[in-house]
């Protein structure tokens, strides 16, 4: 997440800002609790381990048969064995390889099959875990972040923690009996050679780790580049016609080219640090190798070791050098699976600022009176700016709420806090008594319906958005949803009718066809409060009076609000209310409104009088 | 009303409209291992490395070289200076110096190779995804409309990534292959028959992967599918989380959403067992060779026939003898997955730029009069369905035209033109005198601003956001605009003014807001030809009238185009041109529009006289353009 982003989204209680202060305890807490949910498979967990541990240890005795059967041969010449019982204990030990060699196999295919599975088991769980969450969390929430930043924890962090069982926890078993066995038995068939046979390990370890946290670290640093990089990208082609219309290509390519230089010079940096390890891990493997040689070789010219047991070193070397190599990979993992898991996690833990009261009830309609009582609200991110203050109004089954004010006077706001998009930051708003912070969510959200300003279509068929809110619905419905909201008989000219797909965001649609829709998709609700948030506003005139005919067919049952610029559409509404700053500041009917000469009146002379805009304007001026 | 939403019906079935994401299956394309052209097209973008990609690849053999020859030297100390039996024990002393000589150039030989491939891989990576962003800036709309951001997303990024990994494995599998055949010919040159017979091993490895390969292969493809899948679903709800959650979809999305995560977790497991089985077969197949040298050379050594060191680097030849085959198994879906990636990449590499500039296509420059003109001019996004039919106008230098119609009619598409930002199937249109298809796409983006139907806003501050492109824009001019459009004061009332950051798409503004910033934005712009496309549909009057007072002394000497649902909006207008279902049906100034009692006229007083219900034939008749579209 970018800097700034985790600033503003700093004072809040679901936010995400916390996270990449996690240090070392936070980290080691992330790791125990990824253990922790492995053990939700204990079955598989148990076999990805025993067969672990078999597998290592069938591994082991490779080296040593090998040994063993150089040593046959050379006993046997030494000491004049008939060459068939020499050659029969040969086979022998080649059975014995053989047997060992497959029952190796198997078991590393077991180990390797369970710790996948083990991973995508928790993948599975943690992928719905991510996408409950993401689906609940608060609209304040999503306002400070963005979904760049949200999509890469659900993918990339994602996956740092499912790879987490099979590329560090198992891999350390592995490692640890593969070296630590190793070494016992290396030291125990002779101290010096196994010492030096072993020289390399520490040096090894101890490199890898370092180089791995500095990886991790510069990881972090690219992730952070790389986000500022697919930000540029997904911004521009989101953006595309702003970029057209300006001709700005130019600019957006020097944007690019300086987030995209920013990430190539770390990754190669990057590069550098990973490649200088490798190299050095490795040279100091054979040079451990070499010594083994030397010392060994020495040894058995002394007599002191047979040539089995020094092949059987070396043959230990090569199968150590894996694992060896694979200490960086492991401490990668963990590294990876703490900074990933312990974003993912601050995610999943967030507390969900909207969410149902411990005691919360269904809301129960009787009369439909929906009331703001002395409604003041700020945003979370802007705390300090008070968006609305002190509102108080009512509305019954079957009315109409006008509203209307200047761009940021707080319309939306009032349209978002009825199905608690976000709650009141002092006073109450009550539908028939109840106030809906002691309702559950489900049913005030299925009671209230809000027709957003800008709103969201999904890229599906337009039936498909239609039905959004009630998939279940039968196509007569949704035709007589589609009717009312003026877009039927749109969709029959159609080549494919309901079953064209609307463009990211509806972008094939015109601007009143996208509200349109919206409308329609609304409609399909039943609620007992709607709100249209300026849902007209790229509807003409005539259009927009057959909707709000149509409406009325709905509006009888419930309580409707209407946000609108252009008076025409609220002028009927039973109580207009002039929003200005946050206050409301007229309030009346229509006519009571244009009586008292105030700003509404004045709004109204600029729309229905345009010959004499000169006189409304003064007046206007004179009043705002 | 509170009746439960049903997430599954008792039978398991799901909603029949519901669906979560919006895959599409013809996308996951199933790649070939190896596709001629497809590796040229991505060699081209190698190139420039060349000599680097060389030097790696001598790094490479020579990496290989030490590789095989460190058994050698092993064996050679053990037959010259170690085994009982050999006199002159400086054999060893010489082994280990060589061992030393080896592993100092295996060192050095790693070194380069893996810091010049790492490099290469990371540049050409960039290369791809710079050549592929810049080509996408100039791809048509009409592309861009069909496809969906996050698909390109995933080219920009997952597909590109592939081949990262694929040109840094083409390496390493240039490593492996020599190395096998470099470890067979050791093994056949050390001992010809052993040799021989430790290779019986390897046709019964190879009939195997024959059957096993289509198999897992598919079993990989649908894993990588079903991931990109739920990515997919994933992206969706995070986009669309205020739509869900205002319409309370959340528990059937999430029912859905676990359908297709577990065909994920399905795939998965499926494609795991196909990668695991092949473990124990070859780890077997090691263990039949070894058992094979430990018998037959074995006796041999016995026999006196061979030395015990050629025994001994045969068993350690045969350990290393599976890795490279291990490796390129590996190596295989990495190219396979590449291939599928490539041929992404180049998809979006090959469509097509229908708009380019002529070849002698002209500058617009600001001298030019700022006429637009249409003649004949037929378009739709479909040709099959035009969206403007025969529409002929001609703005005048320096005149206001406006353009209204019901929704639908075709005037944001008609706007879309003048701007080439899509090419007309018949006629022609002007600008400047000019067919804009003579005219540099640069030039005539920088002689008209234009205001959006839909405010789109970058993240970053309010100022950036206003300058946009015009870097050379002051903070003065940035301040004067966002004053003309009345965006000034709440701007200055922001936490920290000019300098807050906007959030996504600038969702802490509001609607109308954001409108006037891109209002703003576009009067920075400082265009001849000026088009506002519903610039002040979410603003009140007020502030509506003020922009237009202030706009009436900018328009001076400019060529203004307005659309507008509310014809308060264009009363300043010189003239206005009503378009119904993509047919222009009226031209002229209001009073003339008024006097003929046609389309303008019964809007205009839908608007104005009557603010009462109109009777239902007089609505028909307003409206009915766009019901036959
Ligand atoms: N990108 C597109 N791809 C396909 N069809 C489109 C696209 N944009 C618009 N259309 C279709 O073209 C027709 C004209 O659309 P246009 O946006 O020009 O209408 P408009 O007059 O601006 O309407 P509104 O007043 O509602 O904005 C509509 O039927 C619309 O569905
Ligand atoms: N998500 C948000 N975070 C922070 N501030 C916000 C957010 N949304 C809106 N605001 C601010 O709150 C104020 C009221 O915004 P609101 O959207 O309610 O205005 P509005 O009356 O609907 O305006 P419009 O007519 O432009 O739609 C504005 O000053 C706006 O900048
Ligand atoms: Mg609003
Ligand atoms: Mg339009």
């Amino acid at each position: 997440m970018s800097s700034d982003a985790l600033k503003r989204a700093a004072n809040r209680s679901d936010s995400l800002a916390h996270v990449n202060a996690a240090g070392w305890g936070r980290g080691l807490f992330t790791l125990v609790r990824i253990t922790r949910m492995t053990l939700r498979h204990p079955w598989q967990t148990t076999f990805a381990i025993g067969a672990t541990l078999v597998a290592a240890g069938l591994q082991l005795m490779i080296p040593r048969l090998l040994g063993h059967a150089v040593d046959q041969t050379q006993t046997a010449m030494a000491g004049g064995v008939a060459g068939k019982i020499a050659e029969s204990a040969l086979l022998t030990t080649a059975l014995i390889l053989l047997t060992v060699s497959i029952l190796r196999g198997l078991f590393t295919m077991v180990q390797n099959y369970f710790a996948e599975a083990v991973g995508h088991h928790m993948g599975y769980e943690l992928r719905l875990a991510c996408y409950e969450k993401i689906q609940r969390l608060s609209f304040s929430f999503h306002d400070g972040v963005h979904s760049g930043d949200l999509i890469t924890i659900g993918m990339l962090d994602l996956e740092g923690v499912r790879m987490y069982f099979s590329t560090a926890l198992v891999r350390t078993i592995l490692l640890a009996m593969l070296i630590g066995l190793g070494a016992y038995m290396l030291l125990s068939t002779d101290l010096v050679l196994g010492l030096v046979a072993l020289s390399f390990v520490p040096f090894v370890a101890w490199r890898s780790s370092v180089t791995q946290l500095r990886l991790r670290a510069t990881w972090l640093e690219l992730q952070e580049r790389l986000s500022v990089l697919t930000r540029v990208m997904e911004e521009n082609l989101s953006g595309i016609r702003v970029v057209r219309a300006f001709a700005s290509q130019v600019y957006e390519l020097l944007k690019f080219d300086k987030a995209s230089h920013a990430a190539l010079e770390l990754a190669h940096k990057r590069v550098g640090i990973r490649v200088k390890n490798t190299s050095a891990m490795t040279l100091s493997f054979f040079a451990a190798m070499g010594l083994v040689l030397w010392v060994g070789g020495n040894k058995v010219i002394a007599g002191e070791i047979t040539v089995g047991t020094l092949t059987s070193f070396l043959t230990f070397m090569t199968i150590l050098q894996m694992p060896v190599r694979q200490l960086g990979l492991m401490v990668n993992a963990y590294a990876r699976a703490s900074t990933c898991g312990t974003r993912l996690f601050a995610l999943l833990d967030l507390d969900v600022a909207i969410k149902d009261a411990p005691d919360a009830k269904d809301l129960e309609i009787s009369e439909g009176i929906l009331r703001f009582e002395d409604v003041s609200f700020s945003y979370p991110q802007a705390a300090k700016r008070p968006v609305l203050q002190h509102l108080s109004f009512e509305a019954r089954r079957g009315e109409t709420i006008g509203i209307v004010g200047r761009p940021g006077s707080g319309k939306s706001t009032i349209a978002h806090l009825i199905p608690r998009f976000y709650d009141v930051t002092g006073g109450r708003i009550t539908i028939d008594g109840q106030d809906i912070r002691n309702t559950t969510l489900r049913s005030l959200r299925q009671a209230v319906a809000v027709i957003q300003q800008d709103a969201f279509l999904f890229t599906t068929t337009i039936e498909n958005n239609i039905a959004y809110g009630d998939p279940w619905a039968t196509e007569p419905r949704i035709e007589r949803a589609s009717e009312s909201a003026q877009l039927h008989n749109y969709v029959l000219g159609l080549p494919m009718g309901y079953d064209t797909v609307v463009g990211e965001r509806g972008v094939s649609l015109s601007g009143g066809q996208r509200q349109r829709l919206s409308i329609a998709r609304t409609l399909m609700l039943k609620p007992a409060v709607m709100v249209f948030d300026d849902s007209t506003a790229a509807i003409d005139a005539g259009t927009e009076q057959r909707i709000r005919i149509a409406m009325r067919r709905y509006a009888k049952d419930r309580v409707t609000i209407v946000v609108a610029h252009r008076l025409s559409s609220l002028m009927h509404a039973d109580q207009i209310l002039f929003v200005e700053d946050g206050r409301i500041v007229e309030r009346g009917t229509h006519e009571s409104l244009l009586a008292a000469g105030g700003r509404y009146r004045a709004l109204y002379d600029l729309q229905v009088r345009p010959d004499d805009n000169i006189a409304a304007t003064t007046k206007t001026e004179a009043r705002v | 009303m509170t009746d439960e939403l049903e997430t599954e019906r008792e039978d398991g079935r799901r909603p029949p409209r519901a669906v979560v994401g919006s895959h599409r299956i013809e996308e996951e394309m199933f790649g070939k291992v190896f596709d001629g052209n497809i590796v040229k097209r991505i060699w081209a973008f190698v190139r420039p490395y060349k000599k680097q990609m060389l030097i790696a690849v001598f790094a490479v053999l020579t990496f290989t070289a030490t590789q095989l020859a460190i058994p050698l030297i092993i064996r050679y100390a053990i037959d010259h200076g170690i085994a009982p039996g050999t006199e002159d024990h400086s054999a060893l002393l010489y082994s280990i110096i060589a061992f030393a000589a080896a592993i100092l150039i295996n060192f050095g030989a790693s070194y380069v190779q893996e810091t010049v491939v790492g490099r290469v891989a990371e540049d050409v990576l960039f290369d791809i995804r710079r050549a592929m962003f810049s080509h996408l800036q100039r791809i048509s709309l009409s592309f861009m409309d069909k496809t969906e951001v996050g698909r390109l997303m995933s080219r920009l990024q997952g597909d590109v990534n592939s081949m990262q990994e694929f040109l840094e494995t083409s390496v390493l599998s240039v490593g492996d292959i020599t190395l096998l055949f470099g470890i067979v010919g050791v093994m056949l040159y050390l001992d010809f028959r052993l040799g021989l017979l430790t290779l019986a091993v390897l046709p019964i490895l190879f009939v195997v992967r024959i059957y096993w390969l289509p198999r897992a292969r598919i079993a990989f493809m649908a894993a990588h599918e079903t991931n990109s899948v739920t990515n997919g679903a994933l992206a969706e709800a995070i986009h669309g989380v205020r739509a869900v959650q205002s319409m309370d979809r959340q528990d059937i999305n999430f029912t859905l959403y676990d359908d297709k995560a577990h065909a994920n977790l399905r795939a998965h497991l499926t494609a795991a067992k196909y990668a695991q089985v092949m473990v124990p077969i070859v780890d077997s197949l090691t263990g039949v060779a070894m058992a094979l040298v430990i018998v037959v050379g074995g006796s041999r050594v016995l026999n006196q026939a061979l030395d015990v060191g050629v025994m001994v680097a045969f068993l350690f030849y045969i350990q290393r003898f599976f890795d490279p085959i291990r490796s390129l198994t590996l190596q295989y879906s990495v190219m396979q997955r590449a291939m599928a990636s490539g041929q992404r990449l180049t998809e979006v590499l090959d469509v097509p730029i229908d708009i380019i500039d002529a070849p002698n296509a002209k500058d617009l420059t600001a001298e030019m009069d700022g006429s637009v003109e249409f003649r004949n001019v037929v378009f739709g996004y479909d040709p099959k369905h035009p969206v403007l039919k025969h529409v002929s106008f001609k703005v005048n230098p320096g005149e206001t035209v406006a353009l209204i119609g019901p929704t639908g009619s075709g005037k944001s598409s008609a706007m879309a033109l003048v701007h080439r930002f899509y090419d007309v199937q018949q006629g022609e249109v002007l600008v400047g005198g000019h067919d804009v298809r003579d005219l540099t796409q640069d030039s005539l983006g920088q002689q008209i601003a234009m205001v959006l139907q839909e405010p789109f806003l970058f993240t970053g501050s309010v100022f950036e956001n206003i300058r946009y492109h015009k870097s050379a824009a002051t903070r003065e001019d940035v301040i004067k605009a966002a004053k003309t459009v009345g965006a000034h004061d709440f701007i200055v009332k922001l936490t920290e003014g000019y300098d807050t950051e906007l959030g996504e798409r600038g969702g802490n503004l509001s609607l109308g807001q954001r409108q006037l910033i891109s209002f703003a934005r576009a009067l920075v712009a400082d265009a001849k030809i000026l088009v506002l496309d519903e610039a002040t549909a979410n603003i009140d009057s007020y502030t509506e009238m003020l922009i237009q007072k202030a706009l009436v002394r900018l328009l001076e000497n400019r060529t203004g185009l307005v659309i507008a649902h509310r014809l308060a909006t264009i009363r300043e207008a010189d003239r206005i041109i009503v378009l119904q279902n993509g047919e222009l049906i009226e031209i002229g100034n209001h009073d003339q529009l008024m006097a003929n009692g046609k389309l303008y006229s019964k809007l205009y007083n839908l608007n104005y006289s009557s603010f009462d219900d109109l009777p239902d034939e007089e609505l028909e008749a307003a409206t009915s353009g766009d019901f036959k579209t």
